[in-house]
C-alpha cells in the first residue's frame, strides 16, 4: 500500500477543522437551553453521532447484498469497515444518551424501546466482530459475515422508528409531537445551526474514517495473501 | 427538575460528554494508526523473507601473482640449466 492520496490527506484535516468549529457551535454559539442547562448541548454530538451509525449500518447491508451477488472481497472489506466505523459512533451516541439521561430522567438507564432498541443493535454488531474472528476461510467468513450483516442492518430502521412507532419517553426532536416523551425541546435558530453543523461534520468524519478504514483493511487482504502464498 | 425556576447546573455532565466523545474517536483514531503500522511492518518482513536467496557460488581460483609467477619461472628455468649441464 502507497502513502496517503492527497484527497484523504485533505479530507483528514477538514475532518480536525469541522470538529472544532461543530465543538465550539455546540459549546458556545448555541443558547444554553432553559429547562436542562448544558447538558442539552451533548445533543447535538448525540444526534450526529447517531444519524452517521445507523446511516453506516444501513450501507453496510447494501454491501452485504452486493457482496452476495458478486462475490467479490472488495465488498466485504468495505462492510466491515463501514460496520466497524458505525460501531465507534454508535457507542458515542449511547454513551451521550445516557449522560444526559442522568439528569433529564434522574437515571443513567432505562428499558425504553429506544434505549433498547439501541442496545440490542451495538450488540449485534459486536457478536458481528466475534463471529468473524472465528471463521479462518476468507470466503466463509465475508459469506456468513454478509448475511449477518444483511439481518443485522434491519435494527438500525428499528432503532430509528422506535420513538415513532411505540410508547416511549425519548423525546422526538425533529418532527416528534410524543406527549409521552420526557426532555423534549423546541430548537431556536441558533441551536438549529448548531445542530445541522454537527449532522454535516460527523457525516464527512465519518467518510474519513470509513476511507482510513478502508484503506486498512486492503492492507490486511495484502498481508493474508502474502502469508498464504508463503505457507504454500 | 423541570418545576425549578432556575436553570440547573449540569455542566459536569456536559464536559463528561464530551471529554467522553473526544476520548472514543482519539483512541479509534490511534487503533487505526497502529493496526496500519503493524500491518506495514508485517509486509516488509514478509517481503524480505519472500526474497530469493542468491545461490551459494563456488570461489574462483585467484590469478597467481608476478612474484609466485616469476619464482616459477625461474624454477623452470633451473631446471632446464641443469638437464642442459648433464647432458
Amino acid at each position: 500500500m502507497g502513502s496517503k492520496p492527497t484527497a484523504l490527506k485533505i479530507l483528514d484535516i477538514l475532518s480536525i477543522i469541522l470538529l472544532a468549529i461543530s465543538t465550539y457551535l455546540a459549546l458556545v454559539f448555541a443558547p444554553t437551553e432553559r429547562v436542562m442547562g448544558d447538558v442539552q448541548r451533548v445533543f447535538y454530538f448525540h444526534i450526529g453521532t447517531a444519524w452517521t451509525a445507523l446511516l453506516g449500518f444501513i450501507l453496510a447491508a447494501v454491501f452485504s447484498v452486493i457482496y452476495l451477488v458478486t462475490k467479490d472481497l472488495k465488498w466485504d472489506r468495505l462492510q466491515v469497515a463501514s460496520i466497524e466505523v458505525s460501531l465507534v459512533f454508535f457507542l458515542i451516541t449511547i454513551v451521550l444518551g445516557s449522560i444526559w439521561a442522568r439528569p433529564a430522567w434522574n437515571t443513567w438507564w432505562t428499558w425504553d424501546p429506544r434505549l433498547t432498541t439501541a442496545a440490542v443493535t451495538e450488540l449485534i454488531y459486536v457478536a458481528y466482530f466475534m463471529l468473524r474472528q472465528g471463521i479462518d476461510d476468507p470466503d466463509k467468513r465475508a459469506r456468513f459475515g454478509a448475511v449477518y450483516a444483511l439481518v443485522g442492518g434491519l435494527s438500525a430502521p428499528i432503532t430509528f422508528f422506535a420513538i415513532r412507532l411505540f410508547r416511549t419517553i425519548h423525546p422526538v426532536v425533529i418532527g416528534g409531537t410524543n406527549p409521552e416523551a420526557d426532555g423534549g425541546f423546541s430548537m431556536t435558530a441558533d441551536m438549529r445551526v448548531a445542530f445541522f453543523f454537527a449532522l454535516f461534520a460527523f457525516t464527512v468524519i465519518f467518510i474519513d474514517l470509513f476511507w482510513n478504514r478502508i484503506r486498512l483493511g486492503d492492507l490486511q487482504e495484502k498481508v493474508e495473501q502474502l502469508k498464504l502464498r508463503m505457507s504454500m | 427538575m423541570f418545576f425549578q425556576e432556575a436553570t440547573p447546573d449540569t455542566s459536569g455532565y456536559m464536559i463528561a460528554g464530551y471529554v467522553i466523545t473526544f476520548l472514543v474517536m482519539a483512541l479509534y483514531v490511534g487503533s487505526i494508526y497502529l493496526r496500519s503500522r503493524n500491518l506495514k511492518q508485517d509486509m516488509t518482513t514478509l517481503n524480505e523473507l519472500e526474497e530469493p536467496v542468491p545461490p551459494i557460488q563456488a570461489t574462483p581460483a585467484s590469478p597467481p601473482t608476478r612474484s609466485m609467477a616469476a619464482s616459477q619461472n625461474n624454477k623452470s628455468a633451473k631446471t632446464v640449466t641443469k638437464k642442459s649441464r648433464r647432458k
